[in-house]
């Protein structure tokens, strides 16, 4: 674990995987619970969690850089279900990439639970993660210019649904009613950080 | 609605509501948001009899005119500018009475970018996760205004300042950015990392609430690639792949995967959000506090 100053009020806190950063990160949000830790934010991200808002900076740094992580907690959150429609306009780009028939992208995706890694370029956007390493794909070499609201979409290792309309490079393999985003909501965010998802799909997988 | 209202009568190029903006959720991708040149908007309350918090109107460039419905004390900070009631010249940087029906026009900047409207009882738009602020990114808060659009107030809690005229610093004509180096310094040269804090740069005209983009050299980078996505904090110096350096302001987004090769202190971004186009700026290393 490395820890890097940023500016005069905030940490950096790198790790070497992303469960560590999903680790690191359950065991920040208790010790700020419990009155250890005062932290205006704390931002997961791929392998980093970002610390902003310190009141003594240095003082955390060097606790982090004697402390052991602890293990990943239990899984102990209930499971967000997506009803989902397999129609993107990448599957069979998706399908190409993984080498399997279309049908069983849709079978693999929703056959497998994700975790929400981190949250990030919208609100109540999550970076869904799960799938094996050989599933990771590219983003499309051309960005749409508007994905619509809802769409399912994989770029490298993670899987996303776009709260809102937006441009986007990642491969939509499917589309969502579920609102992800609704700030009259409470909470407005239906994926948080840490947040166990599974797609469901809407028709049976494997219908002609 | 009641006549505690504020109807738009000129938007301007760019006026948003703003207050304090709304930290403690960049974990769920919120940008914080809030007003750039934050003691501007501070004085601009204080001045109306206004809590700190209280959500007023940031202008860009060429000002805005309104017409409350009932009277209100308004004060305009920030950007130096024309300020009129009904045509007659009254005090910038002043409390100053506007009658109900009477058109307040705040004109364009004379120096600096950004003017901040003030009015007694603050701009009561409904709150989004505790904050009025419109943030460009990412959609939240109210839109930026239109012409004709009708803003409620809030009931003055107060008394306005009894002052003639607020002392504000002057816009900047050259901007310093005191920066302490990092988090990702390390994935620039040494000669780039030496550029950064000795030559000039510009501000560009491509600069928005998001960032303030910059002209000028380009920075080479030791190592290709992007990072995987790490948080940003406000003020980060993010340097893109053109090599130009770009300062987070408030809208900035939460996450992202350019090195960010310093940061800048957050008593500076005032001043970076009064900077116009073509303002030279230096990156001065300081050591952290």
């Amino acid at each position: 674990m490395k820890v890097l100053p940023v500016g005069e009020d905030a940490l950096l806190v790198e790790v070497s995987s992303g469960d560590e950063a999903q680790a690191l990160h359950a065991e920040l949000l208790r010790r700020r619970a419990e009155g250890s830790l005062s932290a205006r934010e704390i931002v997961p991200a791929a392998r980093t969690v970002l610390l902003d808002g310190l009141d003594r900076p240095r003082r955390v740094a060097a606790e982090l850089t004697a402390a052991e992580l602890p293990p990943a907690p239990p899984r102990a959150r209930a499971v967000v279900e997506l009803p989902v429609r397999y129609d993107g306009p990448d599957l069979a780009d998706v399908a190409a990439h993984w080498g399997v028939p279309e049908r069983e992208v849709a079978r693999i995706h929703a056959g497998t639970e994700f975790r929400v890694a981190f949250c990030g370029f919208a609100p109540g956007f999550g970076y869904l993660t799960g799938l094996p390493p050989r599933y990771d794909v590219p983003r499309r070499a051309t960005p749409r210019t508007a994905v619509p609201a809802g769409s399912v979409a994989l770029a490298g290792p993670y899987t996303g649904v776009y709260p809102r309309s937006s441009p986007g490079g990642w491969q939509l393999i499917g589309t969502t009613d579920a609102v992800l985003w609704d700030h009259a909501r409470v909470p407005a965010a239906l994926l948080s950080p840490g947040t166990r998802v599974r797609f469901v799909p809407v028709e049976p997988v494997g219908q002609p | 609605m009641s006549d505690r209202a504020l109807a738009v009568v000129r938007a301007g190029a760019l006026t948003t509501v703003q207050d304090l903006g709304r930290p403690g959720h960049a974990h769920l991708g919120v940008p914080r948001s809030g007003a750039l040149d934050g003691p501007a908007a501070d004085l601009a309350n204080r001045l109306t009899g206004n809590p700190p918090g209280a959500a007023v109107l940031e202008t860009t460039v060429n000002g805005c005119a309104v017409r409350p419905r009932s009277t209100v004390t308004v004060a305009v900070a920030g950007a130096p500018c024309r300020v009129t009631v009904d045509g007659r010249p009254v005090a910038w940087g002043a409390p100053v009475r506007v009658p109900a029906g009477a058109l307040l026009d705040v004109g364009p900047a004379v120096s600096g970018l950004r003017s901040y409207v003030g009015v007694s009882g603050g701009i009561a738009v409904e709150p989004v996760l505790g904050s009025r602020s419109t943030d460009l990114l990412s959609g939240l808060g109210p839109p930026p205004l239109t012409d004709g659009t009708v803003l409620p107030l809030g009931r003055p809690t107060g008394v306005h300042a009894r002052v003639d005229v607020a002392p504000q610093p002057a816009p900047p004509a050259e901007l310093v950015l005191r920066v302490t180096l990092g988090p990702r310094h390390g994935w620039f040269t040494p000669e780039a990392v030496h550029t950064f804090v000795s030559r000039p740069y510009r501000v560009s005209p491509a600069s928005n609430r998001i960032g303030l983009r910059t002209e000028g050299a380009a920075l080479e980078r030791a190592r290709p690639g992007e990072l995987p996505s790490e948080g940003m904090v406000l003020g980060a110096v993010q340097v893109p792949p053109d090599g130009r350096p770009v300062v987070f302001l408030a809208d900035h987004p939460t996450t992202g995967g350019y090195p960010v090769i310093a940061v800048v202190r957050a008593a500076d971004l005032a001043a970076a959000a009064q900077a116009v186009p073509g303002t030279p700026v230096r990156f001065v290393a300081v050591r952290r506090r």
